[in-house]
């Protein structure tokens, strides 16, 4: 099924949806009390085996929208199509959400075409994905709106049978009265069902989920699958327009730099190359801004490139031309060494330290890291007049359409955003400077234009990973119990990106292992030292997480050491007992944005993954000489992920990764096929981030260029297998993340499992050529 | 002018001869199913198959491939149903998929080359092509799966 580009063939769909008597959505907010997005109501939880919770999904941007008008249609023939308004990067989610809804309507999947929503978040809601949140935001507005779909076509079959609606039922995309043998398909009673209001989504009866045919199964594949494996399916760089242009940029090497002057004459000369022009640029920092430079438009990409590699330009570096990685390293761990603001503290941690038996210190280095998504940054622009069109691979079509407007200072309505699926997303493409470069040169030159960037753009001028140091002193009593727990965490902020002068961590980074760091220790404290960015920080998939996971669960594995005990058992006991973690001394404990009291930290589910992990995966079994087993466990995007690696280094240095046991509890869960999926992968990029990522500046310029200098992990030293062991929701577990939290515990896991196997404890990452000596 | 036979067809360039023969399928042919990730032949994502051997459509230029044959994603199978293409879609390889075409064709390659290959080998011959996903457990379990049968 090919993606919709189209946004006329959305239009369409209109034509054959349910038509309902006019119900406005100001009047269903009305009837909830609500501003802002359709708070899901607690009510239609009370079902046996399905809890009532809160999300913080009406808390975001343009909140929710529970409306079968918007998400389905069914067409006289039966076909039943339905949106998928979120950004599909690999995760699964453009099939998952659709599967929700045909679920709950009783519809045949196979029957079910998916079409991609553009960016209208005042149509679809909030489509930003990201922060693992489309399942846990949407599980049950999905099944809402299957439920209210199913409700219409049931009460369409009752009337026409003349019988009460309890006694008729939704089957499998047919509508059965059991009593009389009576049916009649979806797509029979399609115009008939479009003539009913839209029932009130505090009356919808849910499924039981014990007759769920496809929620928890994972036997449904991806909807893309077929087009991918025989190339049709639609990536941003797949766009194609009559007339359009191929263009590359040249962009300023040094962030908040810009153009001094160009002499276009040798790229003009390059055959195929076209125009040489410059582009805006804005000052740093500006938020997703493009960051100007001078563009090279020719008849196609190979032509383009060829003709920046002959173009001549002078740069103004600005006040970042001194960012060094070497130097910066040595500020922050300076800083980190030094007190910093108090962001967490319960007990009297300094007091405790120094009264302690012994302290264990550890100072963990982890530096930028670049998303690399196969697919690099593309984007294309058709700006006509006083309206834009763009085809682009964007994990925030809502933020784009937002910033098309501002950027060529028009209305949104007079923006349309395709939305592509994306080669790979990693937090890059939230960012969508690369889109708002398309349109104004599209602007400029009067045609459509597509923006490519090389692999050397992509790293050169990406929103980096912070780069950070995490310095944890813990002091032991007499027994070898940890009694005091310091934790400082310097790393430059992603705030950076969004505001001048910013010098500490935002709560949603401090958030990310730092002051929910779910560790039962009498005397604790967390601080953040100052630290200012000089280039444009971003998040990569998990954040702030894999520097604090790393640090935490490293020191884990050091005090075990120091105590001559089990990993394992020394986490469990740092864990501690199963309770909910008090948070009172924490100002703003974020939590993913989620109330805390539906997504609580747990200890005891934290405890659980640890008990599944060890026990599916065999810890403390014997391994052969040279190997070693390290275990690690993080809560994140309020899932809980515990991972064992079984790692050697052979006496040349060589790391392999033997086997992979990662246990994880996300709650109610949707397909675990595509959750399975998800954390081999995190294993792979967690592997890569530890062995080899590192992004450096040298006179404010990143010294990497392309996969042989950013190594990413290959086949040939992948993991040689990942068991995924899904711990099974309890009847009230409301879903939680799972495309980011397999990425934090991999480090820590895979360092922890090298001490075991040589007595090496790596605190700096990458490992590189650590192990070689 | 250049002629060279894709997918059986025969199409012709008189532009540029170095012009790299990825941009020239993509943006001249309109056959988008062959990806760029790196234009250095450090990923694989452009993997088209020449003559029979797997070959990087970033680095190699359209007047290399003159009078050759071509296999792009595209013309690998009429119905999308070669055996590699069946093993991916059995065992769920893909996540976001960008690399996908890249990888099938590197897979067919070898399996023309070595039908049963080993585990080692498998993981050697396809370290040339990077996911960044992290699909290659799948991806060795579908090309043991193609060289045994779908």
């Amino acid at each position: 099924m090919n993606i919709v580009t189209d946004p006329k063939t959305l239009h369409e769909f209109e034509k054959h949806s349910i038509k309902v008597e006019k119900i406005s959505r100001r009047g269903i907010l009305k009837g909830l009390g609500v501003a802002g997005g359709l708070v899901l109501a607690a009510p239609l939880m009370s079902r046996q085996a399905f809890a009532a919770y809160q999300t913080g999904a009406s808390k975001m941007p343009h909140g929710v929208v529970v409306d079968p008008r918007v998400f389905v249609a069914i067409a006289p023939d039966g076909v039943v199509t339905i949106i998928a308004h979120r950004a599909e990067m690999g995760t699964g989610v453009r099939t998952s959400l659709p599967l929700i809804v045909a679920e709950e309507m009783e519809a045949d999947w196979s029957r079910v075409k998916v079409k991609q929503a553009h960016g209208d978040e005042k149509t679809f809601g909030n489509q930003d994905t990201d922060g693992s949140r489309s399942t846990r935001h949407y599980l049950i507005p999905m099944r809402q709106i299957g439920a209210a779909a199913r409700t219409m076509l049931e009460e369409t079959a009752a009337k026409r049978w003349s019988v009460p609606a309890s006694e008729v039922k939704a089957q499998n995309h047919e509508v059965v009265h059991a009593a009389s043998g009576r049916r009649v398909g979806f797509g029979e009673l399609a115009n008939d069902a479009a003539k009913l209001p839209v029932p009130d989504i505090n009356g919808l009866k849910l499924k039981d989920p014990k007759d769920f045919r496809y929620l928890g199964k994972g036997q449904v594949s991806i909807v893309d699958l077929h087009d991918i494996t025989t190339g049709k399916a639609h990536y941003g760089i797949d766009t194609r327009l009559p007339g359009m242009k191929y263009a590359v940029i040249a962009r300023p090497p040094v962030t908040g730099g810009k153009l001094k002057s160009f002499d276009p004459a040798d790229a003009m000369k390059v055959a195929g190359v076209e125009k040489v022009i410059e582009v805006k640029g804005w000052p740093w920092p500006s938020k997703f801004q493009p960051l100007g430079g001078v563009a090279v438009i020719a008849r196609n990409t190979g032509a383009a490139i060829k003709g920046r590699a002959a173009l001549k330009v002078v740069w103004d570096d600005g006040a970042n031309a001194s960012y060094d990685s070497v130097a910066y390293r040595k500020q922050l761990e300076e800083a980190a060494r030094k007190p910093g603001l108090v962001v967490r503290k319960e007990g009297d941690a300094e007091a405790a330290l120094k009264s302690a038996d012994k302290v264990v210190t550890g100072e963990y280095y982890i530096p930028h890291l670049a998303h690399v998504s196969m697919e690099p940054p593309v984007a294309v622009a058709n700006v006509t007049g006083d309206k834009v069109e763009v085809w682009a691979p964007v994990q925030s079509p809502g933020g784009t359409r937002e910033d098309l407007a501002k950027t060529l200072g028009i209305p949104e309505d007079n923006v349309t955003v395709n939305v592509t699926l994306l080669g790979g997303g990693f937090g890059r493409k939230s960012k969508c400077d690369f889109v708002l470069e398309a349109a104004l040169l599209s602007k400029a030159i009067g045609a459509p234009v597509k923006v490519q960037w090389t692999r050397e753009d992509d790293l050169h001028h990406d929103f980096l990973h912070t780069v950070s140091v995490e310095h944890i002193e813990a002091g032991l009593d007499k027994s070898g119990k940890v009694v005091a727990w310091r934790h400082r965490s310097a790393a430059p902020s992603i705030a950076s990106t969004f505001a001048p002068n910013v010098k500490h961590q935002a709560p949603f980074e401090l958030g990310m292992g730092l002051i929910d760091m779910p560790f039962e220790i009498a005397n604790l404290q967390c601080e953040n030292p100052e630290a200012e960015a000089h280039t444009r920080i971003g998040w990569f998939r998990s954040v702030s997480n894999i520097p604090k996971a790393f640090a935490v669960q490293s020191m884990v594995g050091e005090l075990a050491a120091a105590t001559k005990r089990d990993q394992k058992e020394m986490l469990l006991e740092l864990i501690g007992s199963p309770r909910i973690v008090k948070l009172d001394s924490v100002k703003d404990p974020w939590n993913y944005g989620e109330p805390y009291d539906s997504y609580p930290i747990d200890t005891a589910r934290l405890r659980r993954v640890v008990e599944v992990v060890a026990d599916q995966g065999k810890w403390g079994r014997s391994v052969p000489k040279g190997h070693g087993l390290g275990i690690a466990a993080h809560r994140s995007f309020v899932s809980y992920v515990a991972t064992i690696v079984e790692a050697s280094v052979d006496d040349k240095g060589k790391l392999t990764v033997h086997q992979v046991d990662t246990a994880i509890d996300c709650g109610t869960y949707v397909n675990p096929e595509r959750i399975q999926s998800q954390i081999e992968g995190a294993a792979i990029m967690g592997l890569s981030l530890a062995k080899y990522g590192e992004v450096t500046f040298k006179n404010g310029k990143v010294e990497q260029n392309n996969f042989d200098t950013f190594p990413v992990i290959r086949m040939d030293e992948s993991p040689l297998v990942t068991h995924v062991h899904i711990v099974p929701p309890g009847p009230d577990t409301p879903p939680s993340g799972v495309g980011e939290p397999g990425v934090p515990p991999f480090a820590p896991a895979l360092i922890n499992a090298i001490f075991a196997a040589t007595g090496k404890r790596i605190r700096s990452l990458p490992i590189g050529k650590q192990l070689e000596t | 002018m250049i002629k060279v036979k894709i997918n059986g067809q025969e199409q012709s360039w008189d532009g540029d001869p170095d012009l790299p023969l990825l941009w020239f399928l993509r943006d001249e042919a309109g056959l988008t199913g062959t990806k760029f990730g790196c234009g250095e032949a450090l990923c694989g994502a452009c993997t088209v198959i020449v003559d029979k051997q797997a070959v990087r459509a970033c680095i190699t230029s359209i007047s290399d491939v003159a009078g050759r044959d071509v296999t792009t994603i595209e013309g690998l199978h009429p119905t999308g149903d070669h055996p590699v293409q069946k093993a991916w879609r059995q065992v769920n390889v893909p996540q976001c998929g960008y690399c996908q075409a890249g990888q099938i064709m590197q897979a067919v390659a070898l399996l023309t080359d070595n039908p049963k290959p080993t585990h080692d080998q498998i993981r050697e011959a396809m370290a040339g092509n990077i996911c960044r996903c992290g699909c290659y457990q799948r991806i060795e379990t579908a090309v043991h799966l193609a060289s045994t049968g779908v």
